[in-house]
């Protein structure tokens, strides 16, 4: 009888101790890359939606206030998505005869909401509210990326927790102040009328990354040292921003 | 352990509690008589945190395995909860409403009516949905707090068994079909043949309607039924005046009340009101030499007698003489009498106390004594001057006052003989909750066409061909009068979510008008100008009063003639009395009041037989223990209950149980599973069948005996039991003159222990707001409100009865009840012991035994001092509950909040009855601020955070912090005597720093240096120095 397990089987019979051990690590770490990839975050993956609304288009192109359509965004946790009123606004006197606004006129004439598919969200156990970070000059780009050259919109980050706590708990390296602007609340708006007026070359730098929709960290010391400043000027107790019950009860 | 088998226990012997009683060292404070007793149970509950969990020595060696090897795969899963979100959809107005901020809730005054008399309510609506009813500051009956009632009444706008559509037989048919039908009928029925039989009505714009219809339809006639006894107070007033008038009470200017079993803090139109004003007199923020003095003769322990500084426990049939001693000692001639079995003497100090405070005492009757009892109050009122200033006379508030059996009597009478062609019940349960000795049901089989108008198809429902649904008070547009006579109009908030109409609406539809509610009301009103008008009535929209005259003043002087006494039997006395969480049954399809522990007696779910300590030692039975109750040569079978506080040969049931039909949560547990067939067992009994029309309240000749067996009873009250001393203080008045820490002389000394404690005096090093709470001991009835406040407010949801028996209710306010034995008083015998409640919910330690415990870090600390609670983190291994030395945590189960049936968990998924909407509807209730909590997590009180973070963003935005008094947490808000106050305790001006630092406050198991953020004032009695014995309170 020949032998049952071959010179061979040794290297098997290691490799399949090496690969027994590394599989849960592998399918771990590919779950935790997959968990961060646009495939389930849908960071940058437009959604279909029922009219093609354009932020770039009414934002950039017509000048439109953020706060013309996103009523609550400064009173409420929520911005706010505009009820059909708001369309026909606008959409009674011009283009009136737009296929691609049919939805639309039809949700008017009906009385039927539209219903659009939601691209930025949190989990029902995160209480976010929109109110406090404009207050605070949070501008919208800094989290929503760039809107407001979105053809179709997009969600700009994963919202994931370590996201927000970067700037819950270091919130130096992430507020800036525009001296033109009468209040941090008003820089937030202000900042797309200033990109209307003298284009893109007429920002800050930190604005024009912000317009790029990039990342906002700053490790500048002297944009950090200005971040502190605001911290204090606005009583920001930094402190307490990354405690648990600020977003999660 | 998924049935209720009544494990069988050991006895509870009273002779060993009235012998360790004795043994007692100053003042003892025990929550039950199994405490005493030191029972296998009570200790179970004591020593073990979760004593109904499944060990690991009942798991076979497979299935461990099996669910070892399960956890570990899932454990992996369960850090993805919230990663992988589905794809939601977001749909805006068409036409947003003008007010409306997205994500901010509206405010609406309206006004909740029970028995037809309003409380003021002010109703929280978030984007067109109502969530949450709380009190109207602006309402003269409300005064901005809110009872159960009104609180829990969001709930049944939203019960998925309340009658959805009209219904022929059972069958759904349309308004349209039983309008033409009721039409044809009532043009037949002849003058006399037309009958409505209505609840208590106060509405003037129903009143005008029912006059329209009353000319439309000559000779319909109204009947009005209301079970409560308010003919007890009618037949005084009859009596006294020779007419009827409407009695209401200020308690601010009372220096002395005599209460003759009056439950005025819980079961009267304007009890919310009395609280506030009653416990103002008490208030002891400033240093005070005075202090008003409540006298209690009760029956069945109630909130009221507790409360009270001086308590005799008197059988209900006594109290008439009691009333007639005090009324001779006053001045009044009332005849020869009885004694009434209390003390000459003491009698004599309450006399000469009701003297020195002419004009500033109120002399009280509970509803259910007798109609002469209530004259004689009005006489001794009289004869103390109090009229006008403590009691005041005011035309009926009823629209048609009425005495209410009568009503019935000739509607029954009219009904067998055959004289009654149309019958329309409005809002009454006639079936259930008439006299027995009426037969009603009977008689309604004799009327050809009848049709019944409520909430719920019930069990009078059954009876009739038709069936209606009523508009919930949410929904349809009314008005009503306070106790006081001030009008109010009902705003709804929502158009009806099924088919119901308002009652004037159904009325208005029988004479062939289909006006809206809307219409009916205001066009009752509108006079003048009609510009002027609208601006008038937006005002009493928004004030959520009517500035129309209130009821005119009655100017009645009492005749003073009062009849000699009569007996009424002998033998053992029967008590019946509403429940205190479910009324009179109308609330029986409400799980929150369902669930609501008794305020004096902790049970949940059930109505027991009352009995005293010494009653139950010679019938030889205890808790539990079945009992059958004869009277009337009817007979009914329920659980005995040892009452400490009972007056002895005496028995009380609550009326409002055994319903039978109503819907799925008041018809009781299933008990058995025949083919899709489900026999229920409805909770507790129905005491309505012993009820008569001569013995409406109270009754003599009751049999009361052992029956054999047990009936199992879900009780709270030695649930979560904390161990340790000095967990309630009270003293009395005196006491606290000479010492007003009310220091038990065991206490342990806070600077003493603060020196010894290793921890730093300030834990943070935090310059911003530190949260803190405190709770006024002396103020606290014991009312419940601030329990199912927070049941609306946090979303918590109800568990059933099989798992509070298991000690698994979700409440986070714990309503505490402690009976009080103190060596200097004669009270060894349990008769009537001094009795204190405290609410206990989460503490917030600032060295909290709870955090480091977590594996996970679920639980952490704020740097404002909150005891955070992150559900999203927790994984349930409940070690923090474990080690909370104040057991104020409560694990969720079973998945609860998306399963309200849980309480009927025997039955099979496939046989509980398709009930349209069913839980999506239940849902709609839901508070959007707070986390919806699932299985498996660990939940509590964390100071209404959601509240805090909303004021704390509101400060932001206008660059500061909170101010003192913006943040009110939703027992706070509720509390009918402000007995809770919350703030910042870093600001030294702040209320809660003022009550924190009053001499009276103590930190409850302050020996253990958790150094809780909540604290408590001890209870303060102003007893009467020249009474004593056994009536301290």
């Amino acid at each position: 009888m020949a032998q049952l397990f071959k010179p061979y089987s040794n290297i098997v019979a290691r490799a399949s101790i090496v690969v027994g051990a590394a599989t849960p690590v592998l399918i771990g770490l590919a779950a935790a890359a997959y968990s961060r990839s646009p495939y389930n975050t849908k960071v940058e993956v437009p959604l279909n939606q029922p009219v093609p609304f354009s932020h770039q288009h009414h934002v950039s192109e017509l000048g439109l206030d953020c706060r013309y359509c996103h009523t609550s965004v400064e009173k409420s946790s929520y911005a706010g998505i505009p009820p059909t009123e708001t369309c026909m606004s606008c959409h009674s006197q011009i283009w009136t005869n737009s296929p691609l606004l049919e939805p639309v006129r039809k949700s008017y004439e009906d009385k039927t909401p539209i219903v659009w598919n939601k691209v930025n969200t949190v989990p029902e156990f995160v209480n976010f509210n929109h109110s406090i970070h404009v207050a605070r000059g949070v501008n919208c780009n800094q989290c929503h990326g760039p809107v407001n050259d979105m053809q179709i919109t997009f969600k700009g980050r994963a919202f994931q927790m370590q996201w927000c706590l970067q700037c819950h708990r270091s919130p130096e390296h992430y507020l800036y102040k525009d001296p033109e602007s009468a209040s941090p609340r008003q820089q937030v708006f202000n900042l797309y009328m200033k990109l209307q007026e003298k284009g893109v070359t007429g920002l800050s730098p930190r604005e024009q990354a912000l317009m790029k929709g990039e990342e906002q960290e700053s490790g500048k010391s002297e944009d950090v040292l200005e971040g502190k400043e605001i911290v204090k000027a606005l009583g920001v107790k930094t402190q307490q921003l990354a405690d648990c019950s600020v977003c999660h009860y | 352990m998924d049935t209720m088998d009544p494990t069988p226990k050991p006895k509870l012997d009273l002779e060993v509690v009235r012998e360790r009683l004795s043994n007692a060292k100053g003042r003892h404070y025990w929550r039950g008589l199994e405490e005493i007793a030191e029972t296998d149970e009570f200790k179970n509950w004591l020593d073990d945190e979760f004593p109904h969990r499944s060990t690991l020595l009942s798991i076979d060696r497979r299935s461990m395995l099996k669910y070892m090897g399960a956890s570990l795969a899932l454990a992996g899963l369960s850090g993805c909860r919230g990663l992988f979100l589905p794809q939601t959809k977001v749909v805006p107005y068409v036409k947003a409403p003008e007010e409306l901020v997205y994500g901010k809730p509206l405010f609406y005054a309206s006004i909740y009516t029970q028995g037809g008399i309003a409380k003021g309510v002010l109703v929280e609506q978030h984007e067109g949905r109502p969530t949450k009813i709380e009190g109207n500051p602006d309402h003269p009956a409300s005064l901005g707090a809110a009872d159960s009632f009104m609180q829990a009444s969001i709930l049944c706008l939203y019960d998925p068994d309340r009658a959805q559509n009209v219904t022929q037989s059972g069958d759904i048919s349309t308004w349209e079909t039983f309008v033409s039908a009721a039409r044809d009928a009532m043009k037949k029925a002849g003058p006399g043949g037309v009958r409505i039989l209505s609840e208590s009505i106060t509405s003037p714009s129903f009143g005008a309607e029912m006059a329209r219809f009353q000319k439309a339809f000559p000779g319909a006639q109204w009947h009005q039924w209301e079970p409560t006894s308010q003919d007890n107070i009618t037949r005084g007033s009859q009596l006294a005046f020779g007419r009827i008038v409407n009695t209401y009470h200020d308690f601010s200017k009372a220096n002395v009340v005599v209460s003759l079993d009056a439950e005025f803090f819980a079961s009267m139109p304007g009890s919310l009101a009395y609280s506030r004003q009653f416990t103002d007199g008490r208030r002891l923020e400033k240093p005070t030499k005075s202090m008003n003095r409540l006298y209690s003769f009760e029956s069945m322990p109630t909130i009221t007698g507790i409360y009270g500084d001086h308590r005799w426990a008197v059988r209900a049939s006594d109290v008439e003489n009691i009333a007639r001693t005090i009324a001779g000692g006053v001045g009044v001639s009332v005849g020869a009498h009885g004694a009434g079995g209390v003390d000459a003497s003491a009698i004599n100090s309450i006399v000469d106390d009701l003297k020195k405070n002419r004009g500033s005492s109120i002399v009280i009757a509970g509803q259910h004594q007798p109609p002469v009892v209530h004259q004689i109050c009005h006489e001794i009122n009289a004869a103390l001057g109090n009229v006008g200033s403590t009691v005041m006379y005011t035309e009926p508030l009823e629209v048609q006052p009425v005495v209410h059996l009568d009503s019935l009597k000739s509607l029954v009478d009219d009904m067998n003989s055959g004289k009654v062609k149309v019958l329309l019940i409005l809002g009454a349960n006639p079936v259930y909750t008439a006299p027995m000795d009426f037969k009603f049901a009977d008689a309604l089989k004799k009327v050809p066409f009848r049709a019944q108008h409520s909430l719920y198809d019930d069990e009078t429902g059954g009876q009739c061909e038709w069936h209606l649904p009523e508009a919930h008070f949410l929904e349809a547009w009314g008005d009503a009068r306070a106790y006081d006579g001030t009008l109010s109009i009902q705003q709804p908030l929502i158009e009806p979510l099924f088919e119901g109409r308002s009652y004037a609406e159904v009325l208005s539809a029988l004479r062939g008008e289909t006006t809206p509610s809307y219409d009916l009301v205001k066009s009752h009103y509108e006079t003048g100008d009609a510009k002027v008008f609208e601006k008038e009535w937006r005002r009493w929209l928004n004030q959520g009063t009517a500035n129309v005259p209130k009821s005119a003043k009655a100017n009645v002087s009492p005749s003073g003639s009062i009849a000699a006494p009569t007996v009424i039997g002998q033998g053992a006395e029967i008590i019946f009395q509403l429940d205190p969480t479910i009324y009179d049954g109308r609330f029986a399809n409400s799980g929150w009041l369902q669930e609501l522990p008794k305020p004096v007696t902790k049970i949940t779910w059930d109505n027991v037989v009352h009995m005293s300590p010494a009653t139950a030692q010679s019938l030889s039975v205890t808790d539990e223990d079945t009992v059958e109750l004869k009277f009337n040569g009817q007979s009914i079978q329920g659980a005995a209950w040892v009452t400490p506080g009972h007056p002895d040969n005496s028995f009380t049931v609550n009326l409002g149980y055994g319903r039978t039909r109503g819907g799925t949560v008041c018809e009781g547990m299933a008990e058995e599973n025949l083919g899709g067939a489900v026999k229920r067992d409805p909770w507790g009994f129905n005491a309505y069948a012993l009820r008569s029309s001569n013995a409406m309240d109270i009754g003599l000749g009751a049999v009361v005996q052992a029956a054999g067996g047990l009936t199992p009873i879900a009780t709270t009250q030695i649930h979560h039991t904390m161990k340790g001393y000095d967990i309630v203080r009270s003293a009395s008045f005196e006491k606290y003159q000479e010492d007003p820490t009310l220091k038990p002389e065991n206490a342990e000394d806070r600077q003493e222990l603060e020196k010894q404690s290793l921890y730093p005096d300030q834990v943070f090093s935090y310059n911003g707001p530190q949260w803190g709470m405190t709770v006024d001991l002396n103020l606290c009835t014991g009312c419940n409100a601030c329990v199912t406040a927070c049941q609306s407010e946090n979303n918590i949801p109800v568990v059933g009865k099989l798992q509070v028996k298991k000690s698994r209710e979700l409440h986070w306010i714990r309503l505490d009840r402690y009976y009080v034995a103190d060596e200097n008083r004669d009270d060894k015998n349990l008769a009537n012991p001094e009795t204190v409640f405290q609410p206990m919910m989460c503490v917030n330690c600032e060295k909290a035994p709870c955090e480091p415990v977590c594996p996970v870090a679920a639980t952490v600390h704020s740097h404002e001092g909150l005891n955070q609670m992150v559900y999203n983190r927790c994984v349930g291994t409940r070690y923090c509950s474990n080690n909370c030395p104040y057991k104020v945590r409560r694990f969720n189960y079973l998945n609860f909040s998306d399963n309200q049936e849980q309480f009927n968990t025997q039955v099979p998924p496939a046989a509980r009855e398709p009930k349209a909407h069913g839980i999506e509807l239940l849902r709609m209730l839901n508070n959007p601020d707070v986390t919806v909590r699932g299985r498996g997590i660990m939940e509590k009180c964390t100071y209404c955070v959601q509240r805090i973070n909303e004021a704390r963003i509101e400060g932001k935005k206008l660059g500061r912090d909170p101010l003192d008094g913006e943040i009110i947490t939703a027992c706070q808000q509720a509390c009918p005597t402000k007995t809770i106050v919350f703030g910042n305790i870093a600001d030294k001006d702040s209320q809660v720093s003022k009550w924190r630092n009053d001499p009276r406050a103590y930190r409850v198991l302050e020996e253990l240096q958790t150094r809780p953020r909540t604290s408590y004032l001890g209870k303060v009695r102003n007893q009467n120095t020249e009474i004593s014995g056994e009536a301290g309170a």
